[in-house]
């Protein structure tokens, strides 16, 4: 029995492996449609991420299987002082497997340790996101086509995104990646990143405030919310928040083939005039997302199907 | 300054010198009924100075992990009737259990008080831990 807690936890042949069952899952639906059947899924989100939420159980609904939880610890025994890892055993009596979202960093571990089932982080504070970073890698890899040999640009608040560490973290793994840090000063990547992931490993990245000059470079944009809170003063903040914000205008300027992505949800950071461009991949992210999760619960419930040969061209 | 040597014991040997005590706070030694000395500055040949703590219980549970992680070259010999029966270097230990809390305010640890705080060995040259749970760095400067 494995959970996820950490996408480092998975090789990069296992993450091979998901995005196949993915790709085949969007390929053949119908193949898929009652694999969980009789199965069930526990969502336990001690915090609310209707998006989060939704994907898993529209995941588990498209493999047959039904869904079973929660959505905010008011509703839970938790609000009644009950430890995470007794909710984790409780539950494991009624569910097949577990999605929790926790407040607190490293509470899915806890359950995880406890449940007799696999348990599937579903975020947990600024901490992990492992399915956020499955549906990311799934996504680069089927707009271009490869997670080798790409510069990938992260534009935004790259000091508290969780998302971005993760998958600067998980795409240090491939071959040929270059990454362009796009920040203002104040939201730099942290250093702890930097000296751990990319020193470390030896990939190559620059550090820029322009993301005009970096833009015909990029073959994959991640955009992320800049938020005025994480501004010493508003003043700062209106002078630096357009030059993070992503227009068709600026679109110009990238590749022909390229893919701009965005965790979601979006303020203003990717004008809606984006969103007509074939290179803006965020909303076909969301759909990634819920078959990657899909071939995950298939992974962690050992439920094998056989996937079709890629029709070579 | 003259000591008693012991002759049924624990004597902690090669603490660096200042440590001592710290070592003494970790193994709750305070609660012990047995005779316990604590020896500052003690002169050595290999490092200077030393401190050496003298326990007068041979059979004491000791938590060896807490002591390597406080000084992995910290020596530990057993004495039973004034002959050294077992000697023992402790090492970084792969694993502490309740030996540091989790600083991290946003960790499960803080809610959830019965929960043990474990760090594991992240980085044995650099003597690096982490919280299992969140991860956080716990530094060995203490
Ligand atoms: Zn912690």
């Amino acid at each position: 029995m494995r959970s996820l807690i950490d996408i480092l936890e998975l090789s990069v042949e296992e993450l091979d492996e998901l995005m196949n069952t993915a790709d085949d899952i969007m390929a053949h639906p119908a193949k898929y449609s009652e694999v969980c059947h009789g199965k069930k899924l526990a969502t336990l989100f001690f915090e609310p991420s209707t998006r989060t939420r939704l994907s898993f159980e529209a995941a588990m609904y498209e493999l047959g299987g039904n869904v079973l939880g929660f959505s905010e610890a008011a509703s839970s025994s938790a609000s009644k002082g009950e430890s995470v890892a007794d909710t984790a055993k409780v539950v494991s009596c009624y569910a097949d497997i577990i999605a929790m979202r926790h407040p607190k960093e490293g509470a899915p571990y806890v359950a995880s340790i406890n449940a007799t089932v696999p348990v599937i982080n579903g975020g947990d504070g600024g901490h992990n996101h492992p399915t956020q970073t499955l549906a990311d890698l799934e996504t680069i890899r089927h707009e271009l086509g490869r997670l080798t040999d790409l510069t990938v640009g992260f534009c935004g608040d790259l000091k508290f995104g969780r998302t971005v560490h993760s998958l600067i973290a998980a795409l240090s793994r491939y071959n040929g990646v270059k990454f362009v840090l796009i920040s203002p000063v104040e939201l730099r990547l942290p250093d702890y990143v930097r000296r751990d992931i990319l020193v470390t490993n030896r990939v190559p990245y620059k550090e820029t405030t322009d993301l005009e000059a970096v833009l015909p470079e990029l073959d994959v944009l991640y955009m992320t919310r800049i938020q005025k809170e994480r501004f010493f003063n508003e003043e700062e903040y209106l002078r630096l928040k357009d030059s993070y914000i992503l227009t068709a205008d600026k679109m110009k300027l990238a590749k022909e083939k390229m893919a701009v992505l965005h965790p979601l949800p979006r303020v203003n950071e990717i004008s809606v005039a984006v969103d007509k461009d074939p290179r803006a991949a965020y909303f076909r992210q969301v759909l990634y997302a819920k078959y990657m999760r899909m071939a995950l619960i298939m992974k962690l419930l050992d439920i094998a199907v056989e996937i079709d040969a890629k029709e070579e061209a | 300054m003259k000591i008693d040597s012991i002759k049924d014991g624990i004597v902690l040997d090669h603490i660096k010198a200042g440590r001592g005590m710290l070592i003494y706070q970790l193994l709750h030694l305070e609660e012990l009924d047995c005779s316990v000395a604590i020896l500052k500055n003690v002169p050595s040949k290999k490092m200077g100075k030393k401190d050496i703590i003298k326990i007068g219980d041979a059979d004491l549970q000791l938590d060896f992990n807490a002591i390597g992680y406080v000084d992995p070259d910290i020596t530990v010999n057993v004495i039973r009737n004034d002959v050294c029966v077992e000697k023992k270097h402790v090492a970084l230990p792969e694993e502490l259990e309740n030996v540091i809390k989790c600083k991290n305010p946003r960790c499960i640890t803080t809610t959830e008080q019965e929960l043990p705080h474990i760090f594991r060995l992240a980085d044995r040259h650099e003597g690096i831990y982490r919280c299992i749970y969140c991860d956080t760095k716990a530094s060995r400067h203490l």
